[in-house]
């Protein structure tokens, strides 16, 4: 790993002042670290905001799931507050990597670096997540912009994400059995104002499948996915799954979602 | 350069460290622990766990420098007045090694899971241990051995 200069930093002002365009922020490290150890990426700086307080803890009003961006996937795995408002939201939570992953990655880490087969980004396009920096806040379908690709600023900092407790909802996923990323994961939220389909690691980005949420709009049924055709075009082929396979996946995991709703 | 305290396995420990030196490269190369192998060296294969603060990390994957007043406990400090942990126990009574490169992870990973689970099931166990992963055992006397230490602790 090639040498950076470290820096803890104490709270938001300093943390977005430290950072440059040759500058990573620092929470759980899980890619990041793996990251610059393969030489895909390398910074002067390493910002850790890790001890910055206001950055960590979950919070539940009557409408929403806020969760500090360093909170750990352990933390909202096992939180009674997630379990009873976002049953699925504390499943996603437990089935992220393996324990000594969910013991350091945090969902802010999670998103900021919008991996496409990443659990969290499919949370956040399905329970309408707002993700607040410390300059805006930002509706997780503009937020997410392509293959590890954010609108985020290099000096702006997550703070938390605020997700709508929905009516029902489910994530279903077919995970890579090493890695434990979704070859293809659907997380199907069903709200008052509209139904919500995110699907991750089918394309180069998460994404709200209109079609799948439109049939269920008019039948929320697994049986309204039978008439659905779900294109191939554009979705991942590799050596984990072709985009036909991957296309027939969301299908059926989007299926399996909505019964498990 | 950053100097960092912390205490690993009960010492207190002071050093002066790079910014890059992971925890890893801080317990192996400058403390001479060695118990904590490095597999893949990207948080993968789990041979490197390690407890910080009481929870099992990969400590290939964690900054020294970031982990400045912590308290590490390694495969090393395990075993009190030369007898060896339960869990030590229980993996040599079930044959739960071969080579032994991963097993001092195994072993961390498997006493973390215990403080939180007093009698894990087979499937309990198989899903904790998912973050290590071994070459030679197939797993079974593994899921085995952390069973055994699970009664006896």
């Amino acid at each position: 790993m090639k040498t950076f200069n470290y820096h803890s930093a104490k709270d938001v002002k300093e943390a977005s002042k430290l950072a440059s365009s040759n500058s990573a922020f620092l929470a759980g490290g899980m890619t990041t670290i793996p990251s610059m150890k393969l030489g895909l990426a390398s910074y002067k700086d390493i910002i850790d905001i890790k001890r910055i307080k206001k950055l960590t803890g979950i919070k539940v009003s009557g409408k929403t799931v806020t969760i500090g961006a360093t909170t750990k996937h352990s933390e909202v795995a096992s939180s009674k507050d997630v379990k009873k408002a976002i049953p699925s939201l504390a499943a996603l939570a437990e089935g992220i990597g393996d324990p000594q992953v969910r013991n350091r990655g945090t969902i802010g880490g999670s998103i900021a670096n919008n991996d496409p087969a990443a659990d969290y980004p499919s949370a956040c396009i399905a329970l309408n997540a707002t993700i607040h920096t410390n300059n805006r806040s930002i509706d997780a379908e503009k937020f997410f912009r392509g293959m590890f690709e954010t609108c985020l600023k290099s000096t702006e900092v997550i703070e938390t994400i605020e997700f709508s407790i929905p009516e029902k909802s489910s994530y279903q996923k077919l995970p890579n059995p090493a890695s434990r990323y979704a070859i293809i994961g659907v997380y199907v939220a069903k709200h008052k104002t509209g139904i919500n389909v995110g699907v991750t690691g089918a394309k180069s980005c998460v994404y709200n499948d209109k079609d799948l949420a439109g049939a269920l709009t008019k039948n929320f049924s697994s049986s309204a996915i039978d008439s659905v055709k779900i294109s191939s075009s554009g979705m991942n082929s590799d050596i984990h799954a072709s985009s036909d396979y991957r296309a027939n996946m969301v299908k059926a995991f989007a299926k399996k979602a909505v019964d498990a709703c | 350069m950053k100097k960092i305290v912390v205490e690993v396995n009960g010492k207190k420990v002071s050093k002066e460290i790079q910014d890059h030196t992971t925890l890893s490269g801080l317990l192996r190369d400058i403390l001479n622990l060695t118990g904590t192998h490095i597999g893949c060296d990207t948080s993968q294969c789990g041979a490197c766990v390690v407890h910080v603060d009481g929870k099992s990390i990969k400590s290939c994957t964690a900054l020294a420098a970031d982990l400045d007043g912590s308290k590490i406990t390694t495969i090393e400090g395990l075993a009190s007045n030369g007898k060896l942990h339960p869990m030590q126990e229980a993996f040599k009574k079930m044959h739960g090694l071969q080579c032994g490169f991963c097993t001092p992870g195994m072993v961390m990973s498997a006493v973390d899971l215990l403080k939180n689970k007093k009698n894990p099931s087979d499937q309990e166990i198989r899903d904790w241990l998912e973050g290590n992963i071994c070459r030679c055992t197939g797993y079974h006397n593994i899921v085995a051995a952390v069973k055994e230490a699970a009664s006896k602790m």
